[in-house]
């Protein structure tokens, strides 16, 4: 154990870029676990939701399934349309990853599990998720299908909509918080009243909002119309097939679980524990840690999949009115009501 | 060369050739990715210039969401090849020309005779703490209040106007309108319970 940590401090000294590679796979290759066993969850899950029984062949009670899945998805051809853009086609699969990866950059685990601790970390994260939409539109463009092309072009403007609403509630937290990087704007959560001192009180309809622009944003049931299986078939990835394929699924994966945790790091507390710091000080598991965090980010993974199988789709004016004549304006209002209570010093929070 | 200064010409270097590429394509779809490929490696350059807050909202802004926008109507445009290819040769020495008088202008403008390093001595390197996002804020809100409010108001205006354009009214056009829907009870406007006799 010695011998490691002196491995990795002369690491840290000499070849800090060694050190750097070492990190993100500690961060990525559990991301990927997650996001298998959260495909297989969601299978579970809604199959129970609709009293089925859901994938049980593969292994003890289907745990083997998202593996055999994706040994399925590596080994299947990958097929380019004839008239598509060859190069744009095999791009767009990447351009929904790359992003979805690179947020987790600026996460913070707990107070010093973070990768890059920069200033500007909630600013990092809206570009790169923002980035994320390239993706579907080219692989939209690219693919010369109409069901592809029409699936990019509601999904270009359902995101650049929800984005605004998106970007409005964080700007809500940001005042609150004071800050732009992500660990002060736990830390400014932290208080004597457990979980009432988190933000999702005085932020309470900025919380719901964010929450429901995430699931937006991640094109997720109910406003999947970029997909829409039953109206275009399944949208922008209608020609993907293979691993390109399971770059969207695993993009579109690993964006619900950053929203997931995002929602659990602005508005829950992220890795604060929900109880008072003078009730269980000292107390194995009560006090702060990052399971905390894991477990917020799970419940908020659960409304996921249970809103999916909850809700029929949007039409899509329906999307549009909800997205800016109902969450913009109320975005607006409470950003205005946070900025008083902030140059008041309202008690409990911002006192 | 530094490190840094390696990083540099990459990041000059694919921006020139992603601006080059942005006039030459063809196709406007390539174009426009090219414009996001040059937007992109811009801020990687004010990156290194320290400028991380204006480079994170050069790509938040021009790339996620006006360039998106502009890909959007650029897809939906049919177009057609051989026409934009008839006048480049024609057009071509005159656009040279123009090119030439620009690059011109700008080089004894910002060129090393008015900019160099003995006029303007490089800016020392801020330490890694330092939060270039409130230093911005605080000259803004301040110093430049009055133009940064303007600035404000020109857009709104403008958002206003374009909006006033599209919202002329067709009486013969037929749409739904979705907040009397949502407005729907579920008693006598949704279901209506006729009875009726029976038939033979």
């Amino acid at each position: 154990m010695g011998a490691l940590i002196g491995l990795w401090e002369w690491l840290g000294e000499n070849l800090i870029i060694i050190q750097i590679m070492i990190k993100i796979v500690v961060i990525v290759a559990p991301l990927m676990l997650a996001v298998a066993y959260f495909t297989y969850a969601e299978r579970k899950i809604i199959g129970y939701m609709q009293v089925r029984i859901g994938p049980n062949r593969v292994g003890p009670k289907g745990w083997l399934q998202p593996i055999a899945d994706a040994v399925k998805l590596m080994f299947k051809e990958i097929v380019i349309p004839t008239k598509a853009n060859k190069l744009l086609f095999l791009i767009a699969p990447l351009l929904t990853l790359g992003p979805a990866l690179a947020a987790w950059a600026v996460f913070p685990f707990t107070e010093e599990l973070v990768l890059a601790d920069i200033n500007a970390g909630l600013l990092y994260i809206l570009a790169m998720t923002s980035v994320g939409v390239y993706g579907v539109i080219i692989a939209g463009w690219a693919s010369n299908s109409k069901y592809a092309f029409l699936g990019a072009l509601r999904s270009a403007a359902q995101i650049v909509s929800y984005e605004i609403a998106m970007g409005f509630a964080l700007v809500g937290v940001l005042v609150a918080a004071g800050s732009l990087n992500l660990g002060d704007i736990v830390n400014a959560q932290r208080g004597e009243g457990g979980l009432f001192n988190w933000y999702w009180l005085p932020l309470l309809p900025l919380f719901v909002i964010y929450f429901i622009s995430g699931v937006a944003e991640t094109n997720r049931a109910p406003f999947d119309v970029a997909e829409g299986e039953s109206e275009i078939v399944a949208g922008f990835h209608v020609d993907y097939s293979g691993m390109p394929f399971a770059c969207f699924f695993l993009g579109e994966y690993a964006n619900m679980i950053l929203i997931s945790a995002l929602t659990a790091l602005m508005f829950l507390g992220g890795w604060l524990s929900p109880f008072p710091a003078s009730w269980v000080d000292g107390v194995f598991l009560l006090g702060d840690g990052i399971h905390w965090l894991f477990i917020k980010t799970a419940i908020f993974g659960f409304f996921f999949l249970w809103l999916r199988a909850t809700f029929p789709r949007f039409r899509y004016d329906q999307i549009m009115r909800l997205g800016w004549k109902v969450f913009i304006p109320i975005t607006i209002v409470w950003i205005l009501v946070v900025g008083l209570a902030v140059v008041y010093q309202m008690p409990w929070w911002f006192d | 060369m530094t490190f840094e200064q390696f990083v540099f010409y990459v990041f000059a270097a694919i921006l020139v050739f992603a601006a080059t590429m942005v006039i030459t394509r063809r196709n406007p779809v390539h174009s426009a990715l090219f414009l996001v490929l040059a937007f992109f490696s811009s801020a990687c350059i004010w990156m290194l210039a320290e400028a991380e807050f204006l480079a994170i909202v050069l790509v938040l802004v021009y790339v996620g969401a006006v360039m998106v926008l502009f890909l959007f109507v650029v897809m939906m445009l049919d177009i057609d090849v051989e026409t934009l290819r008839a006048g480049f040769i024609s057009y071509l020495p005159v656009g040279l020309l123009v090119a030439a008088a620009m690059a011109l202008e700008i080089f004894l403008v910002v060129g090393p005779d008015n900019f160099g390093l003995e006029n303007y001595a490089a800016p020392a390197a801020r330490a890694a703490d330092y939060n270039n996002t409130a230093e911005i804020g605080n000259v803004l809100y301040t110093v430049y209040m009055y133009p940064f409010e303007i600035a404000a108001v020109i857009l709104l205006v403008a958002i206003i106007a374009a909006v006033g354009l599209t919202m002329r009214k067709r009486p013969e056009t037929k749409s739904q309108d979705p907040s009397q829907q949502v407005k729907v009870k579920k008693g006598p406007d949704r279901v209506q319970v006729v009875s009726m006799e029976a038939e033979d």
